[in-house]
């Protein structure tokens, strides 16, 4: 295995890291419209992913980062050619930070409405904007000689784009639906545990058409594998749900969307982005490396902090490990 | 407009926009956070109630800054590709390098700690908190150590090669990034200024409180007066430190640039021709076409002085300077030129609104010296708001009095715009450089984007910014003028980490929730 493969796994993996986390939180921040009655039902969930979504959101910063070091002309070719969805996804995050942090600043009924459907659109749309990234990616775009995308931003809505992206939404959501009955507790869990066992059910109608799609295009060995444990694991989170052990399911729901981003990387490899007006113009996992030099240096610093940063982080998640409920959430303050 | 110079001024504007409107953000950041855990920790190690207020009063605005620092940041990550992806291609092996760093090894330390912050206070020991939020500074540092390591790169190529076949830039030296001696002063330089940010902000707000306080005794707490006096004294003391911090770097740094880019100083200077021992101008205005000034004012020598550390060396001008670049890169001197009238009043409103900074923090460490400075009947208790004091046995006259603790507010703003023409200045004086030396900005710019869809993003995020500035200033003089809220009792037994059993406290509010 050579460095530029290393460093394919590593992108993969922070990006898997970064859907396996902040999945469920936009999940969850789509869950405020769909499983919320009312204000403190609706601070309950905020609060579930209060201590932990920035963290959560440093994983695609990473991935951006460790993209544009490892494969400066992935970067390149990916945030100039998708541009537009890119400046949409990036103002729904700006939004959804501030909201989540200004919400509770002013007791107004107005102000804090505004913020609480602010949360909604910008968790959804990113929800769906990456699948149709990462369906793009996956599919290929039109991409020149020069290794700059050339097609139009309604190219970027085809068919397949869009269905990556209905998956990617009723994952996420499923994913933060059985998040939120492990986090909640009371009368919110019990509908959120039947909220998940149906969206698993949408989620794995929808995920099975995408990926065996993405199979059929550009599958291999490897690719059918990974697409039959995220299956599985969507199957065994269901299952886990109905016999009420949320910790079992969140870890399989978890696996789902681990495995189903793992497939998409396996069926690209060893592109990165590939073109569909000439196969030879297509970006590889050679041709847009960096140097030796500084893929064994980003691999040496990816060796030694990776770790530490799951520690840590996984600690956060132990000292806010006890459920919230209604009963918990304190009078708003000025 | 043609359309390949309006491709490139919009990219430049968007990247202006969002990266000055990004750094209003950043140094209150690293300074809080810092400020902020030296609260907590005093608090920790003394048990006084007016360091808690002071922690839990500044920790809220320190929040409500740097949600505005993290969410823009983000764009910060992404625009490279966007708008400027040729310069990304060229220099990706390069700039990449740092940029990720920083993501992994400084950014998770941030916000996952500042989390831990926010919620933990009922759910960690005291000492864990306060590390909590020392942890935070340190990765603001360490975050802006490592951003700026990536802009010295650009501002001074060094430790790389360029490939002979893919023309591109490749890493040959981490080290070199690193530690070359243009980062580590540029560090030093924006990290004091990021304390005089923080300083000035800092007394600012107090002055406020204090002055009010002053003016009406009947409604004023001596809970709070406590906290904000505290607040004042870290504050003035803060902005003289890292005020004279800032000057010293800023000399240094100057040395430095006259070295690496001697056209971004003399352009600074707006100096013409070549002289020494060359004069400091005061004020000046230039003739860009004609190359030299209508009127100026200046003093002589010291920009000698400045460069090279006696009075006499001669100090390079923008004409010899632009003829020497064009020799060796080919073209006319002109295109070699930057935007002097910027450079030049940049430059001069970034000393000018920093070290004015400094000298508030000097008169007001001076007119608020402690008691046993001043004679006994002037004296003031820790609750009351200090008295101006000229000398040992004389007062401020009340005009005077009003003026100082209207400097002391006003102060809040002036390191904020010192930073920003700083920013202008060190980047407009490289052009038309986006590497020195290397890359031309123009040649950076992504060819494949079209100027409408440049347009809509530059649109979009100049007025989701507006908007988000006028949320975010409400929001912080709502929570600055409300002052520190006395009546919040510490929590009174210290968290254990382990967490209350199941059934004790199951149903106890959370100490904080969104």
């Amino acid at each position: 295995m050579q460095l530029h493969d290393v460093w394919f796994l590593l992108i993969a993996v922070l990006w898997i890291g970064y859907f396996f986390l902040e999945g469920f939180d936009f999940g969850v921040g789509i869950l405020t419209r769909l499983l919320a009655r009312d204000r403190a039902e609706r601070r309950v969930l905020i609060n579930t992913i209060g201590p932990v979504w920035d963290g959560n959101e440093v994983w695609l910063l990473t991935a951006g980062g460790a993209t544009f070091a490892a494969f400066p002309d992935w970067y390149a070719t990916l945030f100039s050619g998708f541009y537009l969805p890119l400046l949409v996804i990036l103002v729904c995050l700006i939004v959804r930070g501030v909201a989540f942090e200004y919400r509770h600043k002013r007791t107004g009924e107005r102000w804090q409405r505004s913020w609480e459907l602010a949360i909604f659109w910008t968790s959804l749309l990113p929800a769906f904007l990456w699948g149709v990234a990462f369906a793009n990616i996956v599919h290929g775009v039109d991409i020149d000689r020069e290794k700059n995308y050339v097609g139009s931003f309604w190219d970027l809505l085809n068919p397949y784009a869009i269905l990556g992206g209905l998956v990617t939404l009723a994952l996420f959501t499923f994913h933060g639906a059985v998040f939120t009955a492990l986090k909640t507790v009371g009368d919110i869990r019990l509908r959120a545990r039947v909220l998940a066992q149906q969206l698993g059910l949408l989620t794995a109608v929808l995920a099975l058409v995408f990926l065996v799609w993405t199979q059929a295009h550009r599958g291999d060995g490897w690719s059918l594998a990974a697409l039959v444990v995220a299956v599985l694991a969507l199957v065994g989170a269901l299952l886990a749900l109905r016999a009420g052990r949320e910790g079992w399911a969140f870890l399989l729901s978890g696996l789902t969307v681990v495995a189903a981003v793992a497939m998409l990387f396996l069926s690209l490899f060893p592109d990165v982005m590939p073109s569909t007006l000439d196969p030879a113009y297509s970006l590889t996992v050679t041709n847009a490396a960096s140097s030796p030099y500084t893929l064994k240096l980003m691999t040496v610093v990816a060796a030694v902090f990776t770790p530490i940063v799951l520690l840590y982080q996984a600690w956060t998640y132990w000292v806010f490990r006890k459920r919230i409920g209604v009963q918990h959430i304190p009078a708003e303050q000025g | 407009m043609e359309l390949a110079v309006a491709h490139e001024t919009i990219a430049r504007w968007q990247f202006g926009v969002t990266t000055v409107y990004h750094f209003l953000f950043v140094p209150l950041t690293i300074s809080l956070s810092a400020m902020v855990a030296g609260l907590e920790t005093a608090w920790v190690r003394t048990g006084k109630e007016k360091y808690f207020h002071a922690t839990k009063f500044w920790g809220k605005l320190f929040l409500i800054n740097i949600a505005m620092g993290v969410v823009t940041g983000i764009v910060q990550e992404f625009q490279f590709g966007m708008n400027w992806s040729d310069y990304s291609r060229f220099v990706g092996d390069v700039f990449g390098a740092p940029l990720a760093m920083e993501a992994l090894i400084a950014f998770f330390f941030e916000s996952t700690f500042v989390g831990l912050w926010i919620f933990g206070w009922d759910k960690l020991p005291k000492k864990l908190h306060a590390a909590c939020i020392w942890v935070v500074a340190v990765g603001t540092m360490l975050s802006g150590y490592f951003i700026l390591a990536a802009n010295s790169w650009m501002q001074h190529p060094n430790g790389y090669t360029i490939d002979p076949v893919t023309k591109k830039a490749q890493l040959t030296d981490i080290s070199k990034v690193l530690f070359q001696d243009t980062t580590l002063v540029v560090v030093f330089h924006t990290l004091t200024a990021a304390f005089l940010t923080g300083a000035a902000f800092m007394v600012g707000i107090a002055s406020y409180h204090l002055w009010k306080a002053k003016r009406r005794p009947e409604r004023s707490d001596g809970r709070q007066v406590a906290s904000m006096r505290t607040s004042l004294r870290l504050g003035l003391v803060l902005a003289v430190v890292a005020g004279l911090g800032t000057a010293i770097s800023g000399d240094s740094l100057a040395k430095v640039m006259f070295e690496q880019q001697p056209m971004k100083m003399a352009s600074a200077e707006a100096l013409w021709d070549t002289q020494g021992p060359a004069p400091f101008s005061i004020f000046a205005i230039g003739n860009v076409n004609e190359g030299h000034n209508s009127v100026e004012l200046e003093f002589p020598g010291i920009l000698s002085f400045l460069a090279k550390g006696d009075f006499s060396s001669a100090v390079p001008g923008i004409t010899d300077t632009a003829k020497a670049e064009a020799a060796k890169y080919g073209g006319n001197p002109n295109d070699y030129i930057p935007n002097i009238f910027i450079t030049y009043w940049g430059f001069r409103l970034m000393i000018g609104f920093g070290m004015t900074s400094f000298a508030a923090g000097l008169l007001g460490l001076w007119t608020t010296r402690r008691k046993f400075w001043l004679a006994p009947d002037k004296r003031t208790g820790a609750d009351e708001p200090p008295r101006l004091m000229l000398t040992k046995h004389r007062e401020l006259g009340p005009a005077l009095t009003r003026w100082s603790w209207r400097i002391g507010i006003w102060t809040m703003g002036f390191p904020l715009i010192a930073n920003s023409f700083g920013w202008i200045f060190t980047e407009m004086g490289r052009q038309p450089w986006a590497v020195f030396g290397l890359m031309t900005t123009a040649s950076g710019v992504s060819p494949n984007v079209g100027t409408g869809t440049q347009l809509t993003s530059l649109i979009v995020f100049t007025a989701l910014y507006a908007i988000l500035a006028v949320i975010e200033v409400r929001l912080l003089v709502k929570y600055a003028k409300a002052g520190p809220d006395v009546a919040e009792r510490p929590p009174a037994k210290d968290p254990t980490l382990r967490g209350p059993s199941p059934d004790e406290d199951a149903d106890r509010p959370l100490a904080f929730a969104y």
